[in-house]
């Protein structure tokens, strides 16, 4: 065997040192600021710690360590690195397609509608489902709750402002999500930004809220949590779907991005696939 | 010589590379192999169908927290990241790395972090250099590196940075790359067979 034997422990056993420090740091975190990433799924964590690292340009984990516990500044940097998650407008159209084909329907059977974006990051989702709704001519008797554990994102979600360039790559999404009027109708441009339309955020309610750590707030006729449990090991997935369970009203809408699955999971028996191909489930049970 | 998984990594013109290469697997190859191919952010399971007419082995488009089975390829999804678990797959939709989600970095580095030197890493044809950080990775956990020798290559950019970053373990035109892994799998099943001979006795 080559491997080195600096890289083992004294047992031989499975962590090496960086996963130890990885461990120490999270520890760490947890008891100083409360925030408990112990349970995220340790490959992508590792990378985002890596790249903290780099930005950060301390050369171990235990320095990063050092830095984070004492100084609240880059804490929050931690935070932002390893909570912030890209998205887009009409991320994956096919799904907001079958939400429109498939979910509005269901909805429109209801006097009022609660939706939860889980993990709704900047927004971007959060406006393409507004603009679904209005489309579709509900948005009136929808309340959208968007939540994310991350303020400094909560707060450019809010704002609704995005870059120019950004918003007219997302025009064929739109499209393709079966768009029906002109996306350019929702935003008013301004130089280099676009900011959407006040009354698309008119029933929007964004608050901060920790899956990992706080309790479900109400029951939703919908949630959406997409490309969010990805970061989460099982544990934490099946705890953490317990809580979307719990918080879906009968016959409520479960919807996950699109190479999520609810399978390896405890409560795969308690939805059916609402639509095959998106990742849109009903709860049956 | 006893491995646990393969992880390849493709770009330009590594379409025809991967499916040469894996057309050339036997029905009974045992290893997993986890694949990142570079492609467009709406292409969709279009590279799982074409693959799968050429391939003898089950070809599977990964899902989240997927576990990672014998005798089966595993293919990164469009615009996410592929990462290896200690016994399952991860996703993530991180930024791109080298300009690329999938990268083959990210598969490679997280692969060698959980199998250490039971990885055999494979690098094919490809106009970028995604990849070499991976293979440099794999190198110094103790695992196996294979590049496609540039001069075979429909796109040499890509081995050759691999190749310049570290000291990769062979260099080799593709048929001989699949030929190595045929062996590989002989190899161990000798493994397999007299393990089980000497407890026999």
């Amino acid at each position: 065997m080559s491997k080195p034997s600096t890289e083992m422990n004294r047992d031989g056993g499975d962590l090496d040192l960086e996963d130890i420090e990885i461990q120490l740091l999270l520890e760490g975190v947890y008891l100083h600021y409360g925030y408990d990433f112990r349970e995220y799924a340790p490959a992508s964590l590792k990378r985002r710690i890596g790249d903290l690292m780099r930005d950060e340009k301390v050369a171990s984990i235990s320095q990063l360590q050092d830095l984070i516990l004492h100084d609240p500044a880059c804490f929050e940097r931690f935070i932002v690195a390893l909570t912030v998650n890209v998205t887009s407008m009409f991320r994956d159209p096919n799904f907001y397609l079958a939400f429109r084909t498939k979910v509005v329907p269901l909805l429109k059977t209801y006097p009022f509608v609660r939706i939860w974006h889980a993990g709704c990051s900047t927004g971007e989702e959060v406006y393409s489902t507004a603009i679904v709704l209005t489309e579709e001519g509900i948005y009136d008797r929808c309340r959208i709750y968007a939540t994310d554990l991350n303020e400094a994102v909560l707060k450019r979600a809010r704002e609704g402002i995005y870059s120019l360039d950004y918003m007219q790559n997302y025009v064929s999404n739109y499209v393709k999500a079966g768009g029906r009027a002109a996306f350019s109708e929702y935003y008013a441009a301004d130089n280099d930004s676009a900011i959407y339309r006040s009354s698309l955020r008119r029933n929007v309610v964004f608050s901060q809220h920790n899956l990992v750590t706080d309790r479900s707030f109400n029951e939703f006729n919908v949630i959406l949590c997409r490309n969010v449990l990805i970061y989460f090991n099982q544990t934490l997935q099946s705890r953490v779907h317990q809580l979307l369970y719990e918080s879906l009203g009968k016959f409520g809408v479960l919807g996950l991005g699109h190479k999520e699955t609810i399978s390896y999971t405890p409560y795969e028996k308690n939805y059916e696939v609402l639509e095959e191909g998106e990742k849109l489930y009903r709860r049956v049970a | 010589m006893n491995y646990d998984l393969i992880v390849a990594g493709a770009s330009l013109g590594g379409y025809d590379a991967l499916a040469l290469l894996l057309g050339a697997l036997p029905e009974n190859f045992h290893l997993p192999l986890a694949v990142v191919q570079h492609r467009s952010v709406d292409s969709d399971e279009l590279l799982s169908t074409l693959l799968r007419r050429a391939c003898r082995l089950p070809i599977v488009e990964v899902e989240d927290k997927q576990p990672i089975l014998p005798g089966t390829v595993f293919i990164a999804p469009a615009n996410y990241h592929l990462l290896v678990e200690k016994d399952h797959f991860a996703l993530s939709v991180d930024e791109r790395v080298q300009f690329s989600r999938p990268s083959i970095d990210v598969l490679f580095e997280s692969a060698a972090d959980a199998y250490r030197d039971k990885v055999v890493a494979i690098l094919l044809s490809g106009s970028n250099e995604d990849g070499a950080q991976g293979i440099a990775r794999v190198k110094a956990r103790g695992g196996l590196t294979i590049v496609q020798d540039p001069a075979s290559a429909e796109s040499a950019r890509m081995p050759a940075a691999a190749i310049a970053g570290a000291e990769v373990d062979h260099v080799l035109p593709l048929a001989e790359i699949a030929q190595f892994l045929n062996d590989l799998v002989h190899s161990s099943e000798d493994y397999l067979w007299h393990g089980r001979s000497r407890q026999m006795h």
